[in-house]
């Protein structure tokens, strides 16, 4: 009885003609549906990308590093790991770079490594054959920026610490290196069996040091590593595989991805949101001819599927559109993260993206068509007769409810899909629906309170304006929660980004200091100083820093396991929990760069405890020590308990007499461990200075006179590292807004569809106040006056949720402290702005027509 | 055919009972020809509706063609109606969105009954055979109704209910889309109740149910 091919005719019948009123759910579900394919079509392209030049990311097929020169035991291990194969040993570490042709100087990234490295991939470099005779000689090859810097050229003289090289080439290439890092200093590579020669390593220099392996044919990289991890562990030697290196970096892009598509995903969502309303409006058009249907026999079923698969059919074409214009988006995905992307990324679409797309898109039009839909089964037939039956008063559909929960379940299944993970997708809907809630209630609120609340006194237009708000099929709930959904996400991104940005500026405050010297010996303090007063610079320092690790904790010594968190011998005397023996690994393995001071700096704060005043010098162990309270928690650590520190061979025995809280962001030398006066004058240190000139090339002509003087020093200029850390804000941001737009492209579809879709009423209305007497001035004022109450209640709502998302994840994720531009404003008036221009450019036609025209035609 | 009994329908308004029909029974014969008629407001659309299983009495029975429609579900209704119910509306009430051959092949399609050449010879029996593939907007008001009857006539329904068919067409347009319906009557056999107020019309049939308050006046046959 029940034929399915009435269903698809009828369906493909009324779709032929009717198709136009449906074409805000298409656009709607093909902007979202285009965000997604090209975000996941960028992230499938580069997990392929990853996979390919995994190798030459590593440049051997296993590699072992350190913070320090390799200890006798991983000297061994090397040894046999290495057996069949080959090795080339390498060192990374800061240094100014100095050429006495120009009198040039820079902080550069050192590179010194044996012949043979990188093993796999190459670096790339100009002339070509400059990386073959790099060995042959104390010679040296270079970033282009660092000739561009420095005024120098192929051919001249480039000193580096006590050794002059000679620049033979410029690099073009390096395999995985990330663009973002030449911020902080240009890359430079010079032979390893000149590094001692430099003498840039000495106490309290940090670099970086490798040993690259090439395994013979038949050796497993990953059992190698397994074998030597938990011996090389405690001593501080890490070991990677191309194979754990392939997969971290997976994960690493992998998170970005997801994080990204989730962005996307939301636009698709707010995408459903403008089905829903289509297909609502697009019902309401269609009830005479569904009671027309139902007289002639059709069930309530028969009618409910022409109608849902006239939907899905629109929601497919959006989908194919939104996949089109996917490929096209994805081509610009790679630029907009060039900066972080460690391989280079092709294009290609992705057929997963794009099945994925077109499912997903098909899905959400016919998910969120769903609710308005069910109202076609309300539809009695009698309406045919009668034009007084209203199908809304009939009684609530029992299919309400789990058609929401069937919603519900969809949005957290998709964004499961898209972040692989189901608590992160739980918590985001929630989310998501708390915002909704949120527009949905103000919307509601401004409909009752434009009904009981519109002052006799105010002007005709304005009260006819809110009037529109809560008339019959208004749309105000629709465009609130678009426009205010688009709104808050991309408020929320402003926010964090000015948040961030705000607590990094440095530039603030004339006497914060601006360049960093480190690395001072202790030798060289005081010509150091005297040199930059005779300048008569701002110091501030010396601040002493010297090495050290943890021995013991509570006089128990800590066991270094090969796993991750470290056990301290059981039964601790202040022990609470078992939690408190298992401390986090790498705060008890790394090696802590402590000073000793009488006074507290003013980015900390002391939260707990007694600071030590300045007189009480102490004068026998165990020495009073102030920790920072994010460590003091990873060590399993409060007031009163002890820490045995080995500084250089030789046990402290110390105990904690405060804890502070430190704002690290701020470029200040900070410390998460600092002794009293009187303890560590004698131990090996080094110094750093501080020091502040306003001029760039002021601070140019202050670190060249300091390495031509002393050729081991770095200094930093904070002003540079401040760029570098913006930039990258800023570029992260940019991506991520890059992806919130279409949420804001979605949000005007459906205001655009909205205001179309009222239009007819409008046209009507118009005309009948024309007849009336109306001006088109007051006609165009009445909408301006309904689309700017509209505009200004979505932006505030948006807004306001967005103050508050971003204050939750400046208290909680980015603990920084947040405030509130001004600049905000500006965007709420170009919320409002817009939402009353596409009120307007959409009501043309209702003061173009002649008033008798109007209302013949009805 | 078609039997009432007791048939009352009262709707809340204003938190009053009010009612539309009161108590009508009447049996009407196979092939019949019966004329509500009565002045605006006295029930006959509601009665109508009733007939034809398009609402729930408050009170009462109906029975078409043996079924009884208070026993039966809406969706079993609308089987019903597919099967052996045709109608005509005043304002002709095609469906904008389809042609007029469209429009007719929409009872077969529902049934389920395979496709065959009835529409095209329905239209051409209304004389609109050269205006299949015109769309309703693109038909005048007389040529729409004849489109609505030969819809009406797809599926050889064994009733016809008629709600004020001239309602919207001139009389002379409005004389022509009756004798089509006669003519229809006569050949197929098909029993017609028709709403109107128009005693002219009214005339043309065989059997005359007067209405008023939604009481039945008089049941004279013509």
């Amino acid at each position: 009885m029940t034929s399915p091919g009435f269903v698809f005719r009828m369906a493909a019948r009324e779709g032929r003609a009717s198709w136009r009123r449906l074409l805000v759910l298409t656009g709607a579900v093909a902007v979202g549906v285009a965000a997604l394919v090209a975000i996941n079509a960028f992230s499938d392209n580069l997990r392929l990308s990853v996979k390919d030049q995994a190798r030459s990311l590593l440049g051997a097929d296993l590699a072992l590093e350190s913070r320090r020169p390799f200890p006798p035991l991983a000297d061994a291990a090397l040894d046999t790991i290495s057996r069949g194969g080959a090795v080339a040993r390498a060192a990374q570490f800061a240094a100014m770079a100095y050429v006495p042709r120009t009198a040039g100087t820079q902080l550069v990234q050192v590179t010194a490594a044996e012949p043979g490295y990188p093993f796999y991939g190459a670096i790339g470099t100009a002339p070509a054959e400059a990386w073959n005779r790099l060995h042959d000689g104390a010679f040296v090859v270079v970033e282009p920026t660092l000739l561009a810097q420095l005024s120098a050229q192929v051919g001249d003289t480039l000193s580096l610490g006590e050794s002059r090289f000679t620049i033979i080439g410029v690099i073009t290439s390096i395999p995985g290196d990330v663009g973002i890092r030449a911020a902080f200093g240009a890359r430079v590579f010079i032979p390893y069996r000149f590094l001692q020669a430099t003498e840039l390593l000495g106490v309290g220099a940090r670099a970086e040091y490798a040993a690259y392996v090439r395994l013979p044919p038949d050796a497993d990289a990953l059992k190698l590593a397994e074998r030597f991890r938990a011996t090389l562990r405690p001593e501080r030697v890490r070991i990677r595989t191309v194979e754990e290196d392939r997969n971290n970096l997976t994960e690493t892009l992998d998170r970005l991805g997801n994080y990204l598509g989730l962005v996307a995903l939301l636009a698709l969502l707010l995408g459903g949101l403008g089905v829903a309303s289509a297909v609502s409006v697009f019902i309401r058009r269609k009830l005479d001819s569904i009671a027309v249907l139902r007289c002639l026999g059709a069930t309530s079923g028969q009618v409910f599927s022409v109608y849902l698969l006239q939907a899905a059919g629109m929601g497919l074409l959006g989908s194919v559109l939104g996949v089109l214009g996917g490929i096209v988006i994805q081509q610009l995905l790679p630029f907009l993260l060039r900066d972080f992307l460690p391989v280079a990324v092709s294009a290609a679409p992705s057929p997963r993206a794009i099945g994925l797309g077109l499912v997903v898109g098909l899905w959400v039009s016919t998910v969120f068509a769903l609710l308005p839909l069910l109202s076609v089964r309300r539809v009695p037939p009698l309406a045919a007769l009668r034009r007084d039956v209203d199908p809304a008063s009939a009684r609530r559909d029992p299919l309400t409810l789990p058609t929401l929960a069937l919603l519900a379940l969809s949005i957290v299944a998709l964004t499961a899909l898209q972040v692989g993970n189901w608590r992160t997708a739980l918590y985001f809907s929630l989310g998501i629906g708390g915002a909704v809630a949120v527009l949905w209630l103000a919307s509601l609120g401004l409909i009752r309170a434009v009904r009981r609340w519109s002052p006799a006194s105010w002007p005709y237009v304005w009260r006819q304006g809110l009037a529109n708000l809560h008339r019959p099929a208004n749309q105000t709930t629709t465009v609130v929660l678009a426009l205010g959904f688009g709104a808050f996400l991309l408020a929320t991104l402003y926010l964090v980004q000015h948040n961030l940005l705000r607590q990094l500026d440095l530039s603030g405050g004339k006497d914060r200091p601006n360049l960093v010297i480190l690395d001072i010996q202790p030798d060289q303090l005081a010509p150091a100083e005297s040199l930059l007063k005779a300048d008569g610079r701002l110091l501030m320092g010396p601040v002493p820093i010297v090495p050290m690790r943890v021995s013991a904790i509570n006089g128990r010594p800590v066991l270094r396991t090969g796993d991750d968190s470290v056990d301290v011998d059981s039964t601790n005397s202040a022990g609470t929990a078992g939690g408190r023996q298992r401390r986090a690994g790498w705060a008890v393995r790394r090696e802590y760069r402590s000073t000793y001071r009488d006074t507290l700096v003013s980015s900390e704060k002391l939260v707990a405890g007694k600071w030590w005043s300045p007189a009480a010098g102490s004068s026998a162990p165990p020495y009073p020590i102030s920790i920072e309270v994010g460590l003091a928690s990873e060590l399993g650590v409060t007031l009163g308990d002890t820490i045995t520190w080995d500084v250089q061979g030789l046990p402290v025995v110390t105990y904690i007499t405060s804890m502070r809280e430190v704002n690290w962001a701020r470029f200040e030398p900070n410390f998460f461990v600092v002794f009293g006066p009187g303890v560590l004058e004698k131990a090996p240190q080094s110094a750093l200075l501080l020091t502040r000139a306003d001029d760039p090339a002021e601070r140019g002509r202050i670190q060249r006179r300091l390495v031509e003087r002393f050729s081991n020093l770095t200094t930093v200029d904070i002003s540079t590292v401040q760029a570098a850390v913006e930039k990258l804000v800023k570029q992260v941001t940019l991506a991520i807004r890059f992806m919130a737009l279409f949420s804001l492209i979605t949000g005007a579809v459906v205001l655009a569809g909205a205001v179309a879709t009222s239009r007819y009423q409008r046209v009507r209305e118009g005309a009948l106040l024309r007849t009336l007497g109306a001006t088109r001035g007051q006609i165009l004022r009445v909408v301006v006056a309904e689309y700017l109450t509209l505009g200004l209640i979505a932006a505030v709502t948006g807004l306001g949720l967005a103050v508050a998302a971003a204050w939750a994840l400046a208290r909680w994720v980015f603990e920084s402290p947040f405030g509130i531009p001004v600049s905000l404003a500006w965007l709420g008036a170009i919320v409002v702005a817009g939402t009353a221009l596409i009120g307007l450019l959409n009501s043309r036609g209702v003061v173009r027509m002649a008033p008798l025209e109007v209302l013949r035609g009805e | 055919m078609l039997r009432c009994e007791g048939l009352t329908q009262t709707y809340l308004s204003g938190g009053r009972e009010l009612t539309v029909l009161k108590d009508i029974t009447f049996t009407l014969e196979d092939s019949g020809f019966l004329a509500i008629v009565g002045p605006s407001g006295s029930g006959k659309t509601t009665l109508l509706g009733l007939l034809a299983g398009l609402d729930r009495p408050s009170r009462g029975n109906v029975f078409l063609d043996g079924a009884d429609l208070g026993a039966m579900t809406e969706d079993q209704r609308a089987r019903l109606r597919g099967d052996k119910v045709g109608f005509v509306f005043q304002s002709f009430q095609l469906i904008p969105t389809l042609t007029a051959l469209e429009n007719v092949q929409v009872p077969l399609e529902l049934s389920g009954r395979p496709a065959d050449d009835r529409p095209g010879e329905l239209l051409s029996r209304v004389g609109l055979a050269e205006r299949s593939h015109h769309y309703p907007a693109q038909l005048s008001g007389g040529e729409q109704q004849r489109v609505a009857l030969a819809r009406a006539f797809a599926n050889r329904p064994r009733i016809l209910f008629a709600d004020e068919p001239t309602g919207n067409l001139d009389s002379a347009t409005g004389g022509g889309i009756v004798e089509l319906m006669l003519e229809l009557n006569r050949d197929f056999g098909t029993t017609i109740v028709l709403v109107t107020h128009d005693l002219t019309l009214a005339g043309r049939a065989r059997r005359i149910i007067r209405l008023a308050d939604g009481a039945l006046a008089s049941d004279t046959a013509a």
